[in-house]
């Protein structure tokens, strides 16, 4: 994307018909760290990764926990992201109060895109920089959206955004198919499989990832460093099969090599994490 | 030319008495089921018991559809609360946010008569005393709602030492045992319904201590 005489303001349409300011508040997305999430009948899993700054300094809260029901994940413009889920808890909250019962997904994730489809018809503003991965269960089941800067949102199976996601998506739609039926473990092994992918090489430890559930009969909540690393080593003391093998593991996580990944990244571009994501 | 008076009034009074006693590392908190109109019951299972916290439970008496808008308001507050701080609010700090909640409508106010008990950071118990526009203060003992008049001072007579007219607020703890402090409940409700009218039925008793929250019933006279 180069610079052009149409991308000075969110207002100003392209003569192809592109709105160039909120194309770039898309790219500050795919400049965050990697944030994936994917979801079976009963249960949906995020995950991302955290990159501290320096050993000194902690790392930044991607995931955010927004009612018991509905957790979110974020990419980009962490501000932003933190911004909108005080938004979202918010909208539970008065939901609930009102109406005695908790705010469907696709509710909510509706009016996410609605405020963020203000931002690119207001000259005064500026689209939010940072893609949300909504993760809730309602009554009609487990819901995966994936919410733009753009002001659109899908609903995915499993899906994965940030630096070096495509790893990471190349990953889920080997698997996504078995994702419906998988277990509750099954599925943050697979979770932490993917957050494995986009860090190239990188060896995976619970210090520089975090993992958080929802489910049914299982509020959401962020999984503890201690439970992500022993399912991490569970990877490690099984051997070095590659995830789509068929793998023993009933209580906690299944087989992987660190090596495989590094031979199994493909041509994913070198993208640094942005100044603005830290 | 005489003054209009309303011919409708936007309050009720549902009776019922509260009671809670703080403990060296116990709350008990008490209150009577039955919901009254005028000389009628319109149920003898309601609870005026809310647990706001983890160790934190307010019982209250008055208008009832108050008292339970009150209540949703703390809980709501509660939440932005664990969002913003990542951690249960103490009793002293609920106690402060449902005194500030009352006052806030000052010039409509809650008809909720309240107390809070639970315990604080130390895990002592404590017991925090409100009337209807959120003055409060912080007590070893206290009893609100249409049996306190009878209540209150015999609460006085057998725990005299922590009484709030001669005990500073430091040393505001009773020194029952637990089992003593249930016992001393169940017989102020026995002897209030006896005389109240508006108490009776059960009596819905709630320990705070370091274990937990456990909840116990004990039946009273239903007339």
């Amino acid at each position: 994307m180069f610079r052009n005489q149409y991308d000075t303001d969110v207002t100003t349409w392209s003569p192809a018909g592109r709105l160039f300011q909120v194309e770039y508040a898309m790219e500050a997305v795919k400049q965050g760290s990697a944030a994936i999430g994917l979801r079976s009948k009963t249960h949906i899993v995020l995950g991302c990764v955290n990159k501290a700054n320096s050993e000194l300094s902690s790392h930044q809260k991607k995931i955010f926990k927004v009612d018991d029901h509905i957790g979110v994940a974020i990419a980009g413009l962490t501000a932003d992201g933190r911004v909108l889920s005080r938004y979202m808890r918010n909208e539970c909250i008065n939901y609930s109060f009102t109406y005695e019962s908790p705010l469907p997904v696709g509710r909510l994730v509706v009016q996410l895109a609605d405020k963020a489809q203000v931002c690119t018809q207001r000259s005064w503003k500026r689209p939010y920089g940072v893609g949300l991965l909504v993760a809730g269960l309602d009554e009609s089941g487990a819901h995966l959206y994936y919410n733009c800067p753009s002001g659109n949102y899908f609903e995915y199976q499993a899906f994965a955004i940030g630096s070096r996601s495509q790893a990471a998506k190349t990953y889920l739609e080997r698997r996504f198919k078995n994702f419906s039926d998988s277990s509750r473990d099954n599925l943050v092994k697979d979770a932490l499989m993917a957050i494995r992918e986009t860090l190239q090489g990188e060896t995976l430890k619970s210090s520089i990832c975090t993992v958080a559930v929802v489910g049914v009969g299982e509020p959401f909540h962020i999984l503890d460093q201690e439970t992500v690393q022993q399912m991490i080593d569970a990877f490690e003391i099984v051997g070095e099969q590659e995830g789509p093998a068929a793998e023993p593991d009933a209580a906690a996580a299944a087989a992987a090599g660190q090596e495989a990944a590094a031979a199994d990244q493909g041509g994913s571009t070198e993208e640094g994490v942005a100044p603005m994501d830290i | 030319m005489t003054k209009q008076q309303a011919n409708w009034s936007p309050y009720d009074n549902n009776g019922g008495s509260c009671v809670a006693i703080a403990g060296a590392d116990y709350c008990v908190i008490a209150a009577d089921t039955r919901m009254s109109t005028g000389y009628n019951i319109l149920t003898r299972e309601y609870s005026k018991i809310c647990k706001l916290a983890d160790k934190c439970v307010m019982a209250s008496s008055g208008f009832q559809a108050d008292v339970k808008a009150l209540q949703k308001q703390l809980a709501a507050r509660h939440l932005i609360y664990q969002h913003q701080h990542n951690k249960q609010m103490s009793c002293p700090a609920m106690a402060q946010l449902l005194s500030n909640t009352l006052y806030y409508k000052r010039f409509f106010p809650y008809y909720s008569f309240n107390v809070l008990g639970g315990l604080d950071n130390e895990g002592k118990g404590c017991v925090f005393t409100y009337d209807a526009v959120g003055s409060y203060e912080k007590v070893g003992y206290s009893s609100q709602g249409s049996g306190s008049t009878l209540i209150t001072p015999f609460l006085d007579n057998q725990l005299k030492s922590p009484s709030p007219l001669l005990l500073s607020v430091q040393d505001a703890v009773t020194p029952l045992v637990e089992a003593e402090a249930i016992d001393l409940v169940k017989t102020v409700f026995a002897s209030a319904s006896e005389r109240d009218i508006y108490t009776g039925d059960k009596i819905e008793i709630v320990v705070v201590n370091a274990t937990g929250i456990r909840r116990e019933y004990m039946e009273l006279r239903k007339d």
